[in-house]
């Protein structure tokens, strides 16, 4: 398998076929092929653009919610999970070792929405034993990139 | 009045500004200006190796070391040296930590150069050298490389070039500006011309992680060339230190004892902060190297066939971080085509003139910068040479 085409493609998305040819110094063709395998093989999931919306009008908050479940018969936590999952307002749900069993990361318009979410959808799956709402404040790194950095090249031009 | 003129040492008045200085300082004057002249990693120091420099300090660790550098470090340095380049020195008296590369180069040039010793220096090449061979009352002999040789020391040329007063060559392989390497094939036809010399090598490996395609070969693991080998590296390229300027000399002791006391009585001992961090460096680096190794080869690729999109021809480089590609075609000198590119389309890169003899028709150009960045340079230069 490709691991530097998925790291190049990890970091950037928006690499073109013939750039990632040239940096992996392989075909065009080639880069094609590995990107459809991937894509098929369900690897490769989606491309996506990181937005720091705390930079635009547009309101928005998000909350990660620790979720504590009774297990179901036959069906342990996925059924459950699935039903959370499902609601478009659930950016990412993780099933946890520890102290709670699904992490849920939500995001709403308002901390109201997200309130009523957890109370109206949330809590009343009847496998939810207890939530515990976490708002997130601030933002300082998402998916490995650094919000607000700032930087300039400062580099000194010497040798 | 005082008379400065009276006072100033003629050797260091007639000693002339760097070439590359006065291209910095033009851009610097300018805005917008999408430059590929740094000669730097634009990575920053991994942050592991920067928590032990600032664990250092957190403990107090704020005196001056030994003056050839912690022991520790040094012993890490001989790890590294025999791991990487299986060559091998005595941590207690083969190895001085110096104040970055530079101060390795210096120290190794005024401990062996005398009035009118002639030292045999390859170009284009860093624009140290010459300089500080001519403050030792040193003769610089210019030994110029070719692009049909791909920028490597011709072992004839290097033969023509000796003579009785020749006490020194320097080796400035991975080449800043060319990317030239020098093969273990290539280095032992070099030791072949001066075995039987009583030369000394002056081997500026700073960029000794940066090859691609291969690995670095040492001149002091050459057959026989132990004995007559200055190697002079450092932290700054390879694990993205420059700023703490931070290097060593590795040398045969009766070198290294006179060394040291040009670096004692000069400098005392390299920043202890730097020197704590260094052995986290050279203990848990290798991975960070690798990264930054593959990295930057993805970006030498690139640029070097974008470069051959644009019908600008370079040989591939094969070392550093640096693409030396001919401009000669174009009917200006490197100076003009570099001026005229700043001035038109705000772009920088090095006028090759700037590193001596043999770089006239060629430019510098750095890929320590990311693609993105690299892509809006190469974008201006594309419409720079539609121009002509």
């Amino acid at each position: 398998m490709n691991f530097e085409l998925l790291k190049l493609l990890e970091s950037d998305a928006r690499l073109t076929p013939e750039q990632l040819s040239i940096m992996l110094d392989i075909s065009v063709e080639k880069v094609r092929a590995d990107i459809a395998e991937l894509e098929a093989a369900g690897i490769i999931l989606g491309y996506k653009t990181l937005i720091d919306w705390e930079k635009t009008e547009r309101e928005s908050v998000s909350a990660m919610i620790d979720v504590k479940l009774i297990p179901q018969r036959d069906s342990g936590f996925d059924r459950v999970a699935e039903k959370i999952y499902n609601y478009p307002e659930v950016k990412a749900v993780y099933l946890m070792s520890g102290g709670y069993d699904l992490s849920v990361l939500i995001e709403g318009k308002t901390m109201k929405e997200v309130a009523y979410f957890v109370a109206q959808k949330l809590a009343t799956i009847d496998s939810v034993m207890s939530t515990a709402t976490h708002f997130v404040l601030h933002k300082y790194k998402d998916t490995g990139v650094v919000y607000e950095t700032g930087e300039v090249d400062e580099r000194g031009n010497c040798n | 009045m005082i008379d400065y003129s009276k006072i100033l040492s003629p050797t260091v008045v007639n000693t002339p500004k760097s070439g590359i200085r006065k291209f910095f300082d033009l851009m610097e004057s300018m805005d917008d200006v999408v430059g590929l002249t740094v000669g730097q990693p634009d990575f920053v120091t991994p942050w592991h190796i920067r928590e032990a420099g600032i664990t250092s300090l957190e403990k107090g660790k704020t005196y001056y070391t030994s003056n050839a550098g912690t022991l520790e470090l040094r012993q890490e340095i001989v790890n590294y040296m025999s791991r990487r380049f299986h060559v091998n020195y005595v941590p207690e008296k083969e190895v001085i930590v110096t104040v970055g590369g530079s101060e390795a180069i210096d120290i190794a040039l005024r401990a062996c150069i005398e009035v009118g010793d002639e030292v045999i220096i390859p170009t284009p090449s860093f624009v140290c050298y010459a300089p500080l061979t001519a403050l030792c009352g040193g003769v610089p002999v210019t030994l110029e490389t070719k692009y049909e040789d791909k920028f490597k020391i011709n072992p004839e040329a290097l033969k023509a070039a000796i003579t009785p007063k020749t006490k020194m060559l320097v080796l400035p392989y991975p080449n800043n500006p060319t990317g030239a390497i020098m093969t273990e094939d290539e280095l032992r036809d070099i030791a072949e011309v001066i075995k039987d010399t009583n030369i000394v090598v002056l081997s500026d490996e700073i960029y000794a992680e940066m090859t691609y395609g291969r690995n670095h070969c040492s001149f002091a693991s050459i057959d026989g060339m132990w004995e007559r080998t200055i190697i002079a590296s450092g932290f700054s390229k390879s694990y993205a230190m420059t700023g703490w300027r931070l290097g060593y000399i590795c040398a045969p002791k009766e070198l290294t004892e006179q060394m040291l006391k040009i670096h004692q009585y000069g400098i005392m001992s390299s920043p202890t902060t730097s020197q704590f961090a260094a052995i986290e460096a050279l203990k848990n680096g290798d991975a960070d190297i690798q990264m930054m190794v593959e990295e930057y080869n993805r970006r030498r690729r690139y640029i070097y066939n974008a470069l051959k999109g644009l019908g600008i021809d370079s040989f591939e480089p094969e070392g550093a971080f640096y693409i030396f590609p001919n401009v000669g075609k174009f009917g200006m000198t490197s100076d003009e085509f570099c001026n005229r590119l700043i001035n038109e389309q705000r772009c920088a890169i090095v006028p090759g003139s700037a590193f001596g003899a043999g770089g006239e028709g060629f430019a510098r150009i750095s890929y320590a910068y990311s693609i993105k960045h690299i892509t809006q340079a190469l974008e201006r230069i594309e419409a720079f040479i539609k121009t002509l």
